[in-house]
């Protein structure tokens, strides 16, 4: 126990060293903290229409301006910012649950089942998956919760491959061994003796994961195949932009959105790394 | 080396079929069926109806339905598109040369611009390009592409004017290789930037690993030029993992080229996909699915044989 406690120590020492990812770490708490506790303090909704200022430049009615059908750009600024990040946590924890599974009982018990889940990965990482997303979306009917449950399905595969690759080394170990021997379950092994051993390296894939998916949204409602309109993302709002009217004259429409998803990106990669850094400083790139 | 070529064939078959047959069935309970468009049609009856679906073996089981459709694929057969009514095959291959070279562009500008810093950056540690390559590779993975789109159209064409907002050619004019290049440029630089950043860390930290072998120390008190040691001895033999990682990035680009083509007009796949989406076209967005999955399997193919030319050992196992 004491041994954990130390390691765990010099992890989040070397993580606070890590000054990139302190800083990725203070930037994403407070978008977080923004998108969650402002909206219901603003004069408007994300939906909102307000018939008197069309396209109307930043004025302190509106601190970032309007749309083009006079919505307030702050308010869907924040109000999408809770769909994208809402949508990069949960598919996240989607492909978390199904792949976790499917790559540890891969890994443990061999044979068939392990043939199955990784010829399944070969097919699911062989389609272009922003292609299959598509085309999944398209049968199902854009929404955010197709969009949520469609990006975390597919998102299975890297972690079943991740895990598999670890779990393949670590059941090899003695303690495995020693814990066979004394007769422990199945059960037992899976959840006490391999898993807490496998599952570090997940983390660092997890927060990678959540980035990603947050730009696959972005991307689909970029192309109208995400999030829907009046609802606000911040994929959506640059989907207007792709005339060069607003791109010439309505900066304050599409740049906001586009910068603040760029931070968060940024943000949680800066986490990752400096996450992946304090793990095993041997395999740290900078 | 023709029996390394082989095995690798042959794994790519099933995966193939896997693909296949997934696709199918997803059409198979998506789609309802084709007659639907028929059904709505008041001046055709419902009899009628049933003997076209009785025609196209619509009532047959499903594995028969695979396996009619199977044989279609591989003598070039996709069915037609409900939109247009052309040879959804003939609309394929329009579309695919278009994005093939989109893709090998942007891997191309992806390279130009990795290489040169992922090998300073490894040479000089911690020194200025160690820190460029660095704010460089943290830019490439944070930027979605539309936005990195937007933005260069705003620049390049909407302020400066310089470049076409989108197309493949100027339109009504001749098609030139000039004009090709022109249209080229922006969609290029956007997809290949995707890849930038993590192409830059594999061949830095690739790099890294070889030149602390033996090798590398004799050549150099061999007294080779140090262009000759870090070409040829350091760069070829860090160039296995690089490749390896471009190859399994070709799926992402070929995805991420549908956000590009559709902000740029590029007339690729990616474009043929989103029309088809909208207007329901089934037969069209099947067919670009699986021809996206076979280019991938020849791409990945295509890096498993270069894979063995760079390294005889792997070929000889």
């Amino acid at each position: 126990m004491t041994q954990k406690r130390t390691e765990w120590r010099n992890f989040l020492k070397r993580f606070r060293k890590n000054k990139l990812a302190v800083f990725g770490l203070i930037v994403l708490v407070l978008i977080t903290l923004a998108v969650l506790i402002v909206p219901p303090f603003l004069p408007y909704d994300e939906a909102q229409i307000d018939a008197a200022a069309f396209n109307s430049p930043p004025s302190a009615q509106h601190l970032l301006g309007t749309d083009t059908t006079g919505r307030d750009v702050l308010a869907r600024l924040l109000y999408g910012g809770r769909v994208s990040l809402f949508v990069g946590v949960i598919s996240t924890l989607i492909s978390v649950v199904i792949g976790i599974p499917l790559g540890l009982l891969a890994a443990f018990y061999r044979g068939w089942f392990e043939t199955l889940v990784m010829r399944a990965t070969d097919i699911f990482m062989t389609i272009p998956s922003t292609i299959l997303i598509l085309f999944l979306v398209s049968m199902f009917g854009p929404s955010i919760v197709t969009v949520t449950v469609v990006i975390g399905v597919l998102g299975w595969t890297k972690f079943a491959r991740q895990i598999y690759g670890t779990v393949l080394s670590v059941r090899e170990k003695d303690y495995v061994e020693g814990g066979k021997a004394i007769g422990q379950r199945d059960s037992v092994i899976i959840t006490r003796y391999i898993l807490p051993n496998a599952i570090a390296p997940i983390f660092i894939s997890i927060t990678f994961r959540i980035a990603s998916a947050i730009i696959l949204e972005s991307s689909l409602s970029f192309l109208g195949m995400g999030v829907q309109m009046p609802a606000a993302s911040w994929g959506n709002m640059l989907y207007n932009a792709q005339s060069i009217s607003i791109l010439k004259n309505c900066q304050w429409m599409w740049l906001p959105p586009g910068l603040v998803l760029m931070l968060t990106i940024l943000s949680i990669n800066f986490i990752g790394n400096g996450l992946r850094d304090a793990l095993d400083p041997k395999t740290s790139i900078r | 080396m023709r029996k390394y070529v082989l095995k690798r064939l042959i794994i790519a078959i099933p995966t193939f079929l896997g693909i296949t047959l997934l696709v199918f069935a997803l059409c198979y309970n998506a789609t309802g069926s084709p007659l639907e468009l028929l059904l709505s049609d008041p001046n055709i009856s419902e009899a009628e109806v049933a003997r076209r679906a009785e025609e196209l073996g619509l009532n047959d089981p499903f594995h028969i339905q695979y396996f009619s459709w199977l044989k279609n694929f591989f003598c070039g057969n996709l069915g037609y598109s409900y939109r247009t009514n052309q040879a959804v095959m003939e609309m394929l291959m329009e579309a695919l040369w278009p994005t093939v070279l989109l893709t090998l562009s942007a891997v191309l500008v992806a390279c130009l611009i990795s290489f040169p810093l992922g090998i300073q950056s490894a040479r000089h540690q911690n020194g200025i390009w160690d820190t460029i390559s660095s704010v460089f590779s943290f830019l490439s993975t944070s930027t979605p592409s539309f936005f990195l789109a937007l933005v260069f159209l705003s620049i390049f064409s909407v302020h400066f004017g310089w470049l076409p907002i989108g197309g493949m050619y100027d339109t009504g004019k001749d098609a030139t290789f000039l004009s090709l290049l022109r249209h080229l440029i922006m969609p290029a630089c956007v997809l290949g930037s995707t890849l930038i950043g993590s192409l830059i860390q594999y061949i830095r930290s690739s790099m890294l690993e070889v030149m602390g072998e033996d090798y590398v120390r004799t050549a150099r008190s061999k007294g080779l030029k140090e262009r000759v040691v870090v070409i040829k001895h350091i760069l070829r033999n860090s160039l296995i993992p690089v490749v390896t990682y471009l190859g399994m990035e070709i799926p992402l680009l070929m995805g991420g080229a549908v956000v590009t083509e559709q902000v740029f007009s590029w007339p690729g796949l990616g474009n043929l996909m989103l029309k088809s989406i909208n207007s329901r076209d089934y037969p069209v967005i099947m067919g670009v699915t699986i021809i996206t999955a076979v280019a991938v399997l020849l791409f990945n193919l295509l890096t498993d044989l270069f894979y063995g030319v760079l390294d005889p050992r792997i070929r000889h196992n």
